[in-house]
């Protein structure tokens, strides 16, 4: 669908930019990817998110739609074939909270292993990721029923939400030097990361694992460096 | 044991969130048995009906849980399609209704929170926050009747609740929602008009007094 005006303003590293990336590649729909200089927002972005200011943003047709777990949505309700969210109202429901839990709570645990100023906070955080890997191999076998993904037979929101942080998991595994993703807890979970992180669709916009380590190190040396007040 | 079309609503009488499920069970004439949590003591049945986050409101429907405020929302809007729709039918309409329901999420409750529990420098800087957000929305708003547009909608409900407290926040930081953001009180006395709100929103009076108790509670002056 060449004829179709769709932008997408992101940055590679980033875990929600992923998301529609995935979701457009499900579909099948072409996009023109508008990378944005990281330490630098772009007149477009300020202009099409002025609310946050952040990436991910979709210009459709020249109309902007922020907030990634919104654009998935939105992607999902605009363009037909390869359905993203289950066709009944309870699943989709539950597929929702999922994903509400996964950015409200499981990712912020994450991101504060970097964060923590002490040992104990750094703990802390660590714990709260295996936690809640632990709630979400129990959604995931609830929610697959034997299948391959949280949506069944095909990769569906939860799979998208949850997915796309696959990298950052696995550098801050690197990081930190502990496995998350272990087998012997979280089996479900271990198995359908392979196949989410090979499938076709995500495969080409998975970042790095080693690229997103040395990120995280550029960023984790700018902060700690002196300021100079 | 629940039957099929059984609706239970575990809820928290001042709660904005519980008081969003019950707006929209109004706008859609829905029949539920509303069942008061002490929140101090949770009862099992909530605990067991939410074990990740352990919170109101929990909306059941023959039995099976569904929370999240606004997931339970457009649950209720998906289930009772054959009443007016609370989401738009158009994709960008629907993205636009979720965006702003989802600020009203990120932003009010917790800014408003500040209002009441921070003091002095910080509190002067939580009001300049609140009257942001508030400037955001109103600029969202514009000169429609409602969020939607003629139509009562999603973000209404999202942000109504909140229009109780106001009375709470102003009290306590000192100044006028009025007079900086008079679109929105406006907006605030139209859906009042509305039989699903006027009869669900608490008393701004017991508002501030469930704050005042809070206050002490956390041992703020």
């Amino acid at each position: 669908m060449a004829s179709e005006d769709v932008k997408l303003i992101g940055a590679v590293m980033s875990p929600f930019v992923m998301r529609p990336r995935v979701s457009l590649n499900l579909k099948g729909v072409e996009y023109e990817f508008l990378e944005e200089t990281f330490g630098s927002k772009s007149e477009l972005l300020l202009k099409s998110n002025p609310v946050y200011k952040k990436i991910p943003v979709l210009i459709h047709s020249g109309k902007p739609i922020c907030e990634s777990l919104i654009i998935v949505q939105y992607i999902d309700e605009t363009w037909s074939g390869h359905s993203i969210l289950p066709s009944d109202a309870y699943d989709r429901a539950i597929a929702r909270f999922w994903a509400h839990y996964i950015d409200d709570k499981w990712f912020p645990a994450l991101g504060g292993i970097a964060r923590a100023q002490t040992e104990e906070a750094k703990n802390e955080a660590i714990e709260q990721v295996f936690t809640g890997l632990k709630l979400l191999e129990e959604a995931f076998e609830k929610c697959s029923g034997g299948k391959p993904f949280f949506g069944g037979e095909t990769i569906g929101y939860v799979d998208i939400a949850l997915g796309c942080y696959l990298g950052w998991l696995r550098a801050t595994e690197k990081l930190i030097g502990i496995t998350f993703l272990d087998e012997t807890k979280t089996p479900l979970l271990c198995h359908w990361a392979e196949k989410f992180s090979s499938h076709e669709a995500v495969a080409s916009v998975m970042p790095e694992t080693d690229k997103l380590v040395e990120f995280a190190k550029m960023i984790q040396a700018k902060f700690k460096a002196p300021a100079n007040k | 044991m629940a039957q099929e079309n059984d609706i239970e609503l575990l809820d928290f009488w001042v709660s904005p969130f519980g008081q969003r499920v019950r707006i929209a069970l109004a706008e859609k004439g829905v029949d539920y048995e509303y069942k008061e949590q002490d929140l101090m003591n949770k009862s099992e049945f909530l605990l067991k009906s939410n074990p990740v986050y352990k919170q109101i409101p929990v909306l059941l429907h023959g039995g099976k849980p569904i929370c999240q405020s606004l997931i339970i929302v457009e649950y209720i809007d998906e289930v009772w399609s054959d009443k007016p729709p609370l989401l738009p039918a158009e994709p960008y309409a629907r993205a636009n209704a979720r965006f702003w329901a989802d600020f009203t999420d990120k932003k009010v409750y917790e800014c408003g929170t500040k209002l009441w529990k921070l003091k002095g420098e910080e509190q002067a800087a939580a009001k300049k926050e609140f009257i942001e957000i508030f400037k955001f929305l109103e600029g969202e708003l514009g000169d429609k009747t409602f969020f939607g547009g003629e139509t009562f909608g999603f973000i209404d409900v999202a942000l109504v609740p909140f229009v109780a407290w106001f009375y709470a926040y102003e009290t306590c930081a000192k100044f006028s929602i009025e007079e900086v953001c008079p679109k929105i009180v406006a907006w605030g006395k139209r859906c009042m008009e509305r039989e699903s709100v006027s009869k669900t929103l608490s008393d701004p009076d017991k508002v501030y007094e469930f704050v005042l108790f809070l206050k002490k509670r956390f041992g703020v002056e």
